[in-house]
This record gives C-alpha cells, structure tokens and sequence, in this order.
C-alpha cells in the first residue's frame, strides 16, 4: 500500500488528487494550517472506507516545524513512500504590483518556505532509504509573461530548485516530481479568463496521479500543456511583449 | 460559441450575472443573495435579480462531513453532486432516495428545487429524506433547520429556490439497495388513455416509472411512446457483471449547433424513427443505473443541441381528478399551438410533499422540451392558460417564461410562502431573477 503525506489536500488540485489515491487504496496522512478544514477534509476522504485518514496541523508559514509534522506523518502511517505538497498561494499580477505585502507573501509560502519544507523532506527521505517528492510548481514557471511577473518567478524559482535536487541526490534514491498545472478551474482560478485546454480539476488530478505513479521528473497536466509550453518557451520576447497572456 | 457572456440555466437563454466559487461556500454567501449549485436549472432561478451582479456556487464545496453505513444518514457540504453521492454509496450499499434525471446536480439544488424523479410514487420529493439543514439567513447567522426547529423555514426552503437563505450543508437518509443495477422492462404503448393507464398499472409493482411519448402524433397516435419500469436488480441477477457499475464514457457537443437541428421536421421525425425502433413486445434486461437514470449525461452539454438561441424545458403537473381526458387536452393544445418537443416525458406522480412550494401533486407530470424564439412567451402562456383551467402547476426549476398573474393564479400556497419569507427575510434579501419575475418575494 502506498504511504502518502499529503500538504494541501483541502482545496483546488490536492483535493481532487487526493480523492483518487484514496478511492484507489492509498493510506494519507494530512498536513494543513487550519485543523477544522483539514478534519473536514479527512472526514471526507475516508466517509466510507474502514480505514482512517489521519491528520495534524502544519502551516507552511512555519517551515522550521516540518521535519517535526514530517516525523509524525511518517508514525501515523507506519512507514512512508511519498510526499506530496500541492500548498502554495495565487495572487492576480494585477494584486501583486498593488500590493507589496502580498507580493511578499506569495513570494515568502511559494518560494522560501516551500524550499525549507522540501529540504526537510529530503533529509527524512533519505534517512528512510528513498521515496519520492512531488511538488505542485506550474507552467507560469516556464517562461516568465505578463499576467504571472510574480507569482511565475516563484515557480521558476521553484522548479529550478526542484530540478537540482533531482540532479543531486536521485542516486541516493530521491525521486524528485515536478507537477505543472495548466489552467485548471478551481478556486484559485475563478473569475480568470480561461484560456483553450483549461481542465477540470478530476481530469487534471488522473493525469497527474499517472504521472507521479510513472515516477516521471515532470508532470503536465493535462498534458497537453508539454506542447503549449514548448511552443511558448520559444517564443521571442517581442511577441511575449504583444501577446495578451 | 459555448462562451455567451453572463451566466445562464441549462436552457442557455443568458442573463447578466458572474460566478462565484470558493471551496469555502458558508464564507461566500456571507456577500451573496443568491447560490446555486452546478447550474442545472433550466430557467432563470439561479440567476441574479436585476441590479445584483454576483451568485455564489456551491460547487466546490462538496465535502461528506459524516456517513453511517449501519443508517445510511450523510452528512455533506451543499455542493456534493449526485455523481460523487452515487460513486461513493453505491459500492457501500446505498443509493440517492429519490432517482432524478440527471447527476450533475448538487445537494442543495436537489433541496431547493425538492426534486423528484421516477420513483416519486413511492419515494416522494428529496425533501422527504432530509433530516435537517444548516443554512445563512437574511440576518447573516448560520442557523439549524429541521422538522424541529424553525420548522415553518424547514418547509419552506424545500422547493423554496433558494429565496429563503443559503444552505451550507445538510443531513439526509439515503435509501439501501441490493445493487446499483436496474433491472427494467420497456413496452412500446400506442396511445395516450393507454400510456396512463399503464403508467399506473406499473406503479402498483415498479419503484421507477416513466415514460418518452411523442407529442407530434397524429390524433390516434397521440401520446403514444415508450414506457420503462424498473427496480434495483437483485446480486442473483447480475451475471458476470462487476459488483460496482463502471463509469460510462461520456461524448461532448463541440460547439452551438445550428438552430435548424432542432426544428417541428426534425423532432417529428425522430419521435417517429424512436417509436418503431422498439419492438411491439415488452423487452427486458439489467441496465447501467447511469444509463437508465440518467440517459441523456452522456452526452455532456446535450443542451448545445439546440444552438445560440437556446431552449426552455415547460413542465408541469396535472391533477388525477382531470383524468386522461385532462391530459389529452393539454396534448393536443401542445400539438396544435405548434409546441414540438423532442422526446417528451410523463410520468405519474404520488402525493403532495412537505415543501411549501413544492412541485409535485398526484397526477400525471408532462416535461417538454421546446427551442427558445419569438413565439415561445405567448406558447407558455397558452400553456399555462390550459393549467390553470386544470388546476395544475408549472415546476420552478424548469420555468423562464411564465408570467407572474399567471403564477399567482395556478399557485394557491403562494400566501403561505411568502408569509415565511417575510418573516425570515423581511427586507427580501434573497432574490433571484425568477423570483423578481414571478413575485416569489412579495413585493
């Protein structure tokens, strides 16, 4: 049975990839800020399954607990396969260039904090003998663009990283997995307008969880976001410049 | 192209208005005066009454707060659709305690509009089956509401549209079954005196009853269709079929179709064409429980069939006491005003439920189908013009273009729901654009 820590299984895309590996047999111990939420949650992953879903309380905002909420993670479930942490904040660029307190924030949780998380992560994968990381990055991370500045530079920012820890330790057994959602009409994308290939978040959350089964380093969702992306990498920047997206 | 701007009911007939979603619904509706759910109605009552901009979805909020599998009670956000209720009880031993005609619906929308569904005889409306509600009234507090407490509210927001307050989530009983396949017979039946009469006569030994007649027929011909019984199919039936029903694959409309696919020509020779591909003998079998309750889901946005311009779904119910000859009339006038439905559905109806404003009456419910265009307001009118002379009722959840004296002349209990609603809602807080139109909120 696959052991899954699961960082952000309350909303959007964690909420929907988490239901699949639960409907399939996966074991999940949940790590979110507010504990209410998280409970809900955990009450719903396991309605009617005999097996429980266990939980405790971590905020990304205090990074230097993780290795302390990876620890009982790992007890609760007995052992431990695979980390997943979808958690991370959105901000419209519009809010972003208005607000500098948000911007840091945004900056701060998807950035710096995530980073800390991963890192201690690391050390108790490796400690264990291996596993596997997967880490919720986007396609705003690929190349930079108008209406994603900010919140694009913290995911290039993030899937960098992520790519050197596959690079540094994937012979010491981490397998490092790097999810990049196209648009997916969930929460954190109401009112944005959609662009073609936007995904539910259930058709998004299967293609992913085929994805990190495969042990893939990168994971489109839908994947036909690989191509878009490719096309979009290439292109000079004076049409990133003209371009409205 | 499938993005009209503004917001619309599966009928697409689009209105001003904007979405809002959140899997934090109880917060949204702090700011809203109005929710809906996955937009399933077919008219205009989840669209914001003039002059509000934004309506709040439920749709992300979709949580089983709590589930007992000895009593089958659930406890769940307003948002879980009956996709995901259906996924998650069908292999534990339960199913929905009423069978509607689509799953893409939410909790709170099977409240709100009561629904019912082929196995209304029996069952009766999704009211019956709710124990009770957490819900935002007009004063901003989340209130609980049951057969107990604030009863007169209770009763009121089943089929109450939405116009009482927002639920949050719900507590309900569902019903155990033996499996989630049905096993059904459908019968070719060659009038409308002996579609009733075999619609009741199957009510007497099936749980799920219904029936597609084509309302195009010729005076003989009138009415006639195919009828479909059914009951949840015994394990010993099964064969080697899989315990659990996989999903079914599902199509989709690429784009607006154009507006001649739906047309009188069209629709007469499909209802004829699905007419004689029956046999005349009663056929028999185990069916997918998606196929049978819900044939038209796999077809995913089905109602892009009928083009830009739209259509609207008239149904309503006509009391027994007018017999076949009640409903013969309103055939004919359907036929004859020049109202061409593509498949059109009866079904019999059990008793009155709880809700205030509740739909159902013991009688024969009709469902038409009809593209939108410049005559559809005065062939609605001309409908319900019929009804009310019949004593029946139009259901809210289907309508966008009846008038508001007509409502009030077919709908005696309207008093009493806005009685509750004023005391619960004095300022009329919670609108909609079919509550503007047909007065639902007083004044």
């Amino acid at each position: 049975m696959m052991k899954t820590l699961f960082l952000g299984a309350t909303r959007g895309m964690g909420r929907a990839l988490s239901r699949q590996m639960v409907e399939r047999g996966d074991a999940l111990h949940l790590l979110g800020r507010d504990i209410e939420e998280v409970a809900k949650t955990a009450a719903d992953l396991s309605a009617t399954r005999d097996r429980l879903v266990t939980f405790s309380r971590f905020d990304l905002d205090e990074p230097q607990k993780s290795g302390e909420a990876i620890e009982e993670g790992i007890n609760k479930l007995g052992g431990l396969h695979r980390i997943v942490l979808t958690a991370g904040i959105f901000g419209t660029q519009e809010s972003l260039e208005t607000s500098p307190e948000l911007a840091a924030r945004v900056l701060q949780t998807n950035f710096v904090n995530t980073i800390l998380f991963c890192e201690s992560a690391r050390v108790r994968i490796l400690a264990r003998g291996g596993g596997q990381l997967v880490v919720f990055s986007s396609v705003a991370g690929d190349r930079a663009r108008k209406p994603v500045v900010i919140y694009g530079a913290t995911k290039a920012g993030l899937s960098a990283y992520l790519e050197g820890l596959d690079a540094r330790f994937k012979r010491e057994g981490l397998d490092v997995t790097i999810v990049k959602p196209g648009f997916v009409r969930t929460g954190m994308t109401r009112g944005l307008k959609e662009p073609p290939f936007a995904a539910d978040p259930e058709e998004a959350a299967a293609a992913i969880l085929r994805g990190i089964d495969r042990r893939a380093t990168v994971v489109y969702a839908p994947p036909i976001w690989r191509w878009v992306m490719a096309v979009v990498k290439r292109l000079p920047r004076a049409v990133l410049r003209r371009a409205a997206f | 192209m499938a993005t009209q701007k503004g917001l619309a009911g599966w009928g697409r007939v689009f209105g001003e208005g904007e979405e809002l979603a959140s899997e934090d619904f109880e917060e949204l509706t702090r700011h809203v005066n109005l929710s809906r759910g996955l937009g399933r109605s077919y008219g205009d009552s989840s669209l914001p009454a003039p002059g509000d901009e934004f309506v709040a979805t439920s749709r992300l909020a979709d949580r089983v707060l709590s589930f007992d599998s000895q009593t089958g009670v659930v406890r769940a956000e307003a948002g879980l659709s009956l996709h995901r209720m259906n996924r998650l009880f069908w292999p534990a031993g339960f199913a929905s305690p009423v069978a509607p005609g689509t799953q893409f619906i939410t909790l709170g929308g099977m409240i709100s509009a009561d629904v019912h569904g082929k196995d209304h005889h029996v069952m009766g409306t999704f009211g019956r089956h709710v124990e009770s509600m957490r819900m935002r009234i007009a004063s901003g507090d989340i209130v609980t509401v049951s057969r107990t407490e604030h009863s007169d509210l209770f009763r009121a927001t089943l089929g109450g549209m939405g116009l009482l307050g927002h639920i949050v989530d719900a507590t309900f009983r569902l019903q155990p079954i033996p499996s989630p396949w049905v096993s059904i017979e459908t019968q070719r039946v060659s009038d409308i005196d002996a579609f009733m009469a075999q619609l009741k006569d199957a009510a007497r030994s099936f749980p799920f009853t219904m029936g597609w007649i084509d309302t195009l027929g010729k005076s003989r011909h009138l009415g006639r269709g195919i009828l479909m019984r059914g009951r949840f199919a015994d394990p010993s039936e099964l064969g080697s079929r899989r315990a659990v029903p996989p999903t079914l694959k599902r199509f989709r409309v690429p784009f607006a179709a154009p507006s001649w696919l739906v047309s009188r020509w069209t629709t007469s020779v499909f209802n004829t064409l699905y007419y004689h591909q029956h046999i005349p003998a009663i056929r028999r079998g185990i069916a997918h429980p998606e196929s049978f309750f819900y044939p038209l889901d796999s077809v995913r946005d089905w109602n892009l069939l009928y083009g830009r311009r739209g259509f609207t779904q008239y149904q309503c119910v006509i009391p027994e006491a007018r017999g076949a000859d009640g409903v013969r009339d309103f055939l004919r006038l359907v036929r004859d005003a020049g109202g061409s439905s593509m498949l059109s559905v009866i079904k019999d109806c059990g008793d009155e439920g709880e809700g205030v404003l509740s739909f159902p009456l013991r009688g024969t419910s009709i469902a038409l189908d009809l593209p939108v265009d410049a005559n559809t307001a005065s062939l609605v009118a001309s409908f319900n013009a019929l009804l009310i002379e019949l004593g029946g009722r139009i259901y809210l959840a289907k309508d966008r273009f009846t008038h508001a004296r007509d409502f009030e002349r077919m709908e005696p209990r309207l008093g009493a729901f806005v009685a509750i609603k004023e005391s619960y809602d004095p300022k009329g807080r919670f609108r909609s654009a079919q509550s503007e139109r047909l007065g639902l909120g007083g004044d």
